[in-house]
Formats: C-alpha cells, structure tokens, sequence
C-alpha cells in the first residue's frame, strides 16, 4: 500500500506536468471519456426510470448491459452486421425484463427497498454464472469493422465505432424522452411514478406498467450494451463497473432529470478519465467512488442549509 | 458430452485390454480436483485433457514399473467449481477418505494455492502445472512441485529482447524507456515484478507504472500516456480481457510503441478476434509446438499437438501441454523412487533432471522448475511464430514494429 502511495506522489507531478505542456492530451482525455460517458448515461437513465417510477434499486442493470452486449457478440459472430444488434438486443432484453417482472420483480415492488436490492443482486449473480455457462468466461467483442479517425494534425484519435456509439446513445436518450412525454403507456408511466395510488384510481393497470417500466430499463441497458461490446469488450462479469456507475450518476442527477443524467453521465467519464491518467490507472475507480462520497455530503451540507433557513 | 463418451469409450477399452491380459496389473491412482464449471472451465478442461492423453500414453506403453512390479495409471477427477475453498476441501477428500497418495494440480495459481497446505499437512506429493504465482514458492513448501516457468519469468524475454534490439531502435539499452499497465491481481503484479527486476538488471527506465483495475474494460487513459510519453516498450499483462482491451485500444488509438510486449494473447485469441490490429504483438507462452524438445513417450512436441489434434479436435493450448507434462513427471519419480511411498517418492521428485516434449524439468529446493525458459511469439501475418529466447527462434523479431501512424 505504502508501495503504491509513493509511487502515486512520484507520477502525478508529472503527469500534471504532460497535460500542462501538451494540453492537446486533455481533448484525447476529455473526448474519450465523454464516449464512454453517454453509455454510462443510458444505462444510469434506465436505472432512474425503475428507481422512480417502482422504488427499486436495480443491482442488475449491469447484468442487462452485459446481456446485450453478447446479442451483439452473436450478430458479428454469424456474419450480421452489430449495429443492427442495437435495436435487436433492446427488443430482447425487453422480453428479459418482463419475464423477470412476471417471474420476480412483482413480488418485491411495494417491499422494502432493502429486499429489491437483496432480490435483484440475486439476480444479477444468476445472470453471471448463466452467461459464464452459455459462452464461457473469456472476452468477447463484436467487431463493427469502422475506422479510426485523427483530429489535431493527428494528436487526438476518434475511432468511429465510439463517435457512433455516442450519437446512438444520444439519439435513444431522445426517443426515450419523447415516448415518455407523449405516447399513453408514457403517460401511465409517469403517472404511476408521481402516485401510484392515484394513477390506479384513475384506472392505470400499474402492474403493467411496472412490467413495462422494467423491461423498458432492460431494453436500453440491452442497447448500451452491444454498444459497449462494439467499442469495448465484454464479458460475463463485466456487468459490476456499469451497476456502480449508474448508481453514482443517479445519486448525482436525481431522479426524473434526464439532462442532469446525462450531463452527469458525460462528466462522470470525462473527469473519471482525467483521474485514470493523472493518478494511474489503479484510481480510476477509487475515484468514482471519492466522488460520489464527496456529492453526498455536499447534498448533506446543502439540504442543513436549507432547513434552517426555513427555520 | 460427446469427449465424455469419447474417454469412457477408452477407458472401457483399457479395462478390456487389462481384464483380457494373463497377468491383471495393479492401478496406482492420481487424484486431482479441476474447474469443469464456473470461471475456469476451458482451462480447467485443457488442464484434464493433458492429464488423460499422457495416462492414457503411459498405460498404452505398458504402464509404469515400479521396483518389480507393473502399475496402470489411473486419475481420480473432482470439480472443484473454480472455488479455491471448494478445491481445499476436496483435495482433503482425496487424501482422507478415497486414501490417494499422490496429487495433480488444479487450474490457476489461486487454487493451487489453496491446495498446497492439504498435501503439505498430510505429507502427499503434488506435481502442479497450472500455478505460476511466485507466492506458491516463498511459503517453503516441501510437497510442491511445479513443471512450469513462474509468473515472473513471463515478460522475461521480452526485456532481453529489448535490450537485444536496442540498436536497432537508436538507442543503447539504458536508454530505453519502458511503460508498464499490469492488473491489479496477484498473477499480473508477480509478472509485473519480474518486469521490474529485468529493468533493474538492463537499467532500462521505468516511465509509466500504471495497475488496471480488475473490472476494466477501457485503457484509454493509460494508453493517452503512453502516447504522450512515447516509450520504447509497452508490456500489458492482464489475464484474457487484458490483452483484448490493450489490442483493440492500440489499434484503435494508433498508439505507436516499438515494442509491445503482453501475456495471454492465446488465450485471448487475439488473431481470430482481431485480425490485422495483432499483427506484431509480442506474446509470452509457456511452450509452442515448433519448440525442438523431445522424449520418449509423445515424441517431439509437434508430435504431442499431432496427437493431441487428432483426439480433442483443436490445437493443444500451452494449459494441456503442462498438464501432460506433470503426469510425465511423476510416472518418471515413480520408477526412480522404485516404491510408492508418498515420502521417498518425493524425494524422488525433487531429484526430478529429466527432457518432456514440454521442456526440461528441474526442479530447485522451493520446487519450481528451473530448466525450461517462456518462449515468446509475435503474431506474423496471423500466426504466432517463435522469435526468442534466440535458441528456439523460428525467425527474426519485426522490431520496431512499422508505425500505424497518421
């Protein structure tokens, strides 16, 4: 350990030092980070969606992502272009998160929030194991076959699987708010969210809308996933990383705010980034994790202030 | 399912053969507990394959003789789930209750580890061939034998390499820069030690130091650094999603490095996966099937991959070839201690000077072997081709590797 702080002292000077002279490596940083942090944002909106609208919090979201990474992992492998898995894998998972709904998730919904979190990390190791046993517990990546671009005379390089992955995330970011706002099954949705009670009332079936709500979450984190396994790689343990993410993102934006999701989501990447190259890459999480320790007590402080302003 | 058939379909035509002879031999049984489910099984699978042809090899040949006796050989197999609790618990099983003497290793350095107390407790040999972590050999263990290189061996050559080549980067080999992303995991930092030493020994500079994280599956910021600080050497070792990660990254990012060196490149199957973006990556293995060693049982090691093709139907990963390996070494202890008691056959063990189609064995008084070098590939207009230790070298090393450039 004390191996590991020194070594941390002697770099970041240094390091500092390299995006001080050569600040042209802060876009490099920033950019890739803002990639990687639109996928962070989607599945982090699902989890808001699910957190909201049925008061759970959904340990598995990470599982989805990784499931619909090996639906894209299935179209490379037998020839079909991956970029047609993204809507696919959302259909499927969409299916996966009903079933799971009809199976599970109806059992726990009006419960504890402390039993949704015991009941959806039970399934997420399920997941696990199951994914280890279909394809086994080597990497896997579906190759979308794009280039790589340079911006800045070469010093910055784009590859375009990324710039793709980040405008697909956005764009279903869009779709996602428009059916929301507009379409019937949004309406219940958000009417389940702000009083369940009420909306039932008023005749909303709020079981359906649960299922939907939950296989909705499924559909986009399936989306981000084969997303992630066309610009990164997966595998079947690969699911913790995105769970812990969306968590953060969520604590940091709130709930039922989709700009602050995403503008924290992209934030997220872009700073977790900076701290990967500034303190090593051994911080890079540890980071997220400061972080999110900081917003919390900030929150803390802040709603103190309030109180006795009130007061 | 159908290997299942295909082996008991063998071992029924063994006991056929046997029940048939005039004189019935006697069996000295081998116990073992590998990962047929959870994280390990392809490996865990390897790792019994290569035990069940050098058996099957052994006892074809007539088995092993033992003072002036016959004895077949038999293997008593249980899944340790890939949990090194589970893998300690049934090792004491084997001992206790199923009254075996003599243990073959497990599949990773974890479980090694977590059976290496329980034959050291009940003073029952073990001959390991897939449990490279240095720690195994610290801990004085006077049971423990293991066939292959340890982990700090591993990037070994690639340093030698590097500093072999210097010249032909323009530099002496103090000159050279290194930079260094290993996982966070005891197997990548014992290799990453190794690195370290190496460096020391070449007095190359250490410039980057970087630990991934376990979960990673994004380098960007570290390669960011390495495209800022330009080092002659890049070395990568985190187990499969590690050398997977770094491939597609470096490709994707242009990360134009002379030397990139990492391990688990195979097993990360990174010339199917990615075609083009492994051309000259340089990769660390425990043997090859062009290495020039010979015994014989399997013959040379071409002959052993050969044999091993025409069974399981794939090319023997290195996992296989230091299982068999470990058999070998045993039936060898065997006839040398001319008795099956569990202390003098380990006497014979340590006594151990023997050539396998896998690469000598040797073993030093911690019990890791001493006599057989990692080779190193790099990945050549797709194929993994040997480019040193110099003595096995099938061609010359492309180094620098031709710039991706912009």
């Amino acid at each position: 350990m004390n191996e590991f702080f020194a070594q941390l002292v002697a770099s970041l000077p240094s390091n500092l030092r390299i995006l001080v002279e050569a600040p042209i490596f802060n876009v490099q940083l920033i950019l890739d980070g803002l990639l990687i942090g639109a996928i962070f944002a989607l599945a982090a909106y699902g989890m808001a969606l699910v957190w909201g609208v049925m008061k759970i919090i959904n340990i598995a979201q990470g599982e989805f992502v990784m499931l619909g990474g090996y639906v894209a992992v299935i179209f490379a492998q037998n020839g079909i272009h991956p970029l047609l898995a993204v809507p696919v894998s959302g259909a499927v998972l969409f299916l996966v998160g009903w079933l799971l709904y009809r199976a599970v998730i109806f059992r726990i919904v009006e419960e504890d929030l402390f039993v949704s979190i015991l009941a959806t990390f039970g399934i997420s190791i399920l997941l696990q194991q199951l994914m280890n046993q279909v394809f086994g517990g080597d990497v896997q990546i579906a190759d979308a076959g794009l280039g790589t671009r340079f911006l800045f005379s070469g010093f910055v390089t784009v590859s375009d699987v990324k710039l793709v992955s980040f405008v697909l995330a956005l764009a279903l970011g869009g779709v996602l708010v428009a059916f929301l706002r507009n379409s019937r099954l949004g309406q219940s949705i958000r009417a389940t969210a702000q009083n369940a009670r009420a909306a039932r009332v008023l005749g909303i079936d709020t079981g359906r809308v649960y299922a939907a709500t939950y296989g909705l979450n499924a559909a986009i984190c399936g989306s981000a996933g084969a997303l992630v396994a066309m610009a990164y790689t997966i595998h079947p343990y690969i699911g913790l990383p995105y769970t812990v993410r969306s968590f953060m993102i969520v604590v940091v934006a709130g709930l039922g705010n989709l700009a602050g999701v995403i503008a924290a989501g992209i934030g997220l990447g872009a700073a977790e980034n900076m701290a990967g190259f500034l303190l090593g890459a051994q911080y890079q999480l540890a980071f997220v994790f400061g972080l999110l320790v900081v917003v919390l007590l900030w929150r803390n402080w802040r709603l103190k202030r309030k109180r006795q302003y009130l007061k | 399912m159908k290997y299942l058939l295909k082996s008991s379909l063998v071992a029924a035509a063994a006991l056929a053969v046997a029940g048939t002879g005039a004189l019935a031999q006697e069996t000295v049984t081998l116990g073992a507990a590998v990962s047929l489910t959870g994280k390990y099984t392809t490996d865990g699978e390897h790792t019994k394959r290569g035990y069940d042809l050098a058996v099957d090899m052994i006892n074809k040949a007539g088995g092993v003789k033992v003072g002036d006796k016959t004895y077949q050989i038999a293997v008593k197999y249980y899944d340790d789930e890939s949990t090194p609790a589970t893998g300690a618990a049934l090792a004491e099983r084997l001992i206790a209750q199923d009254g075996v003497k003599f243990l073959l290793g497990p599949y990773s350095s974890g479980l090694t580890k977590a059976i290496a107390p329980v034959t050291e407790k009940y003073g029952v040999p073990m001959v390991e061939a897939n449990g490279a972590s240095r720690s195994l050999f610290t801990s004085g263990y006077k049971y423990l034998f293991a066939v292959l290189s340890t982990s700090e061996q591993y990037l070994s050559s690639a340093m030698d390499l590097a500093a072999e080549k210097a010249a032909a980067l323009g530099k002496k080999p103090e000159e050279i820069k290194v930079a260094l992303a290993f996982e966070n995991d005891p197997f990548s930092q014992d290799v990453r030690a190794g690195v370290l030493d190496d460096a020391k020994r070449l007095g190359m500079q250490i410039v980057i130091d970087d630990q991934l994280p376990k979960e990673l599956n994004d380098m960007a910021a570290t390669l960011t650094k390495v495209r800022a600080l330009k080092p002659d050497v890049l070395v990568i070792s985190g187990h499969a999603k590690g050398a997977a990660t770094a491939v597609r990254q470096i490709s994707e990012m242009k990360v134009d490095v002379p030397i990139v060196a990492m391990t688990h490149c195979d097993s990360a199957d990174v010339v199917a996966k990615f075609g083009a973006a492994a051309e000259y990556t340089l990769c660390a293995s425990q043997w090859a099937s062009t290495l020039t060693y010979k015994d014989n049982l399997f013959g040379s090691a071409a002959d052993f991959a050969k044999l091993f093709n025409t069974t399981y139907n794939y090319e023997p990963p290195y996992q296989a070839a230091e299982s068999a390996a470990a058999v070998m070494v045993f039936a060898d202890a065997f006839q040398r201690a001319g008795t099956l008691d569990p202390a003098k056959v380990r006497d014979a063990l340590a006594a151990t000077d023997m050539q396998t189609f896998y690469g000598n064995v040797k073993f030093d008084e911690t019990g890791k072997n001493i006599a057989k070098p990692m080779v190193l590939f790099q990945v050549l207009k797709g194929e993994y081709r040997v480019v040193a230790p110099t003595k096995w070298a099938e061609t010359e090393a492309v180094v620098p590797r031709p710039m991706m450039g912009n």
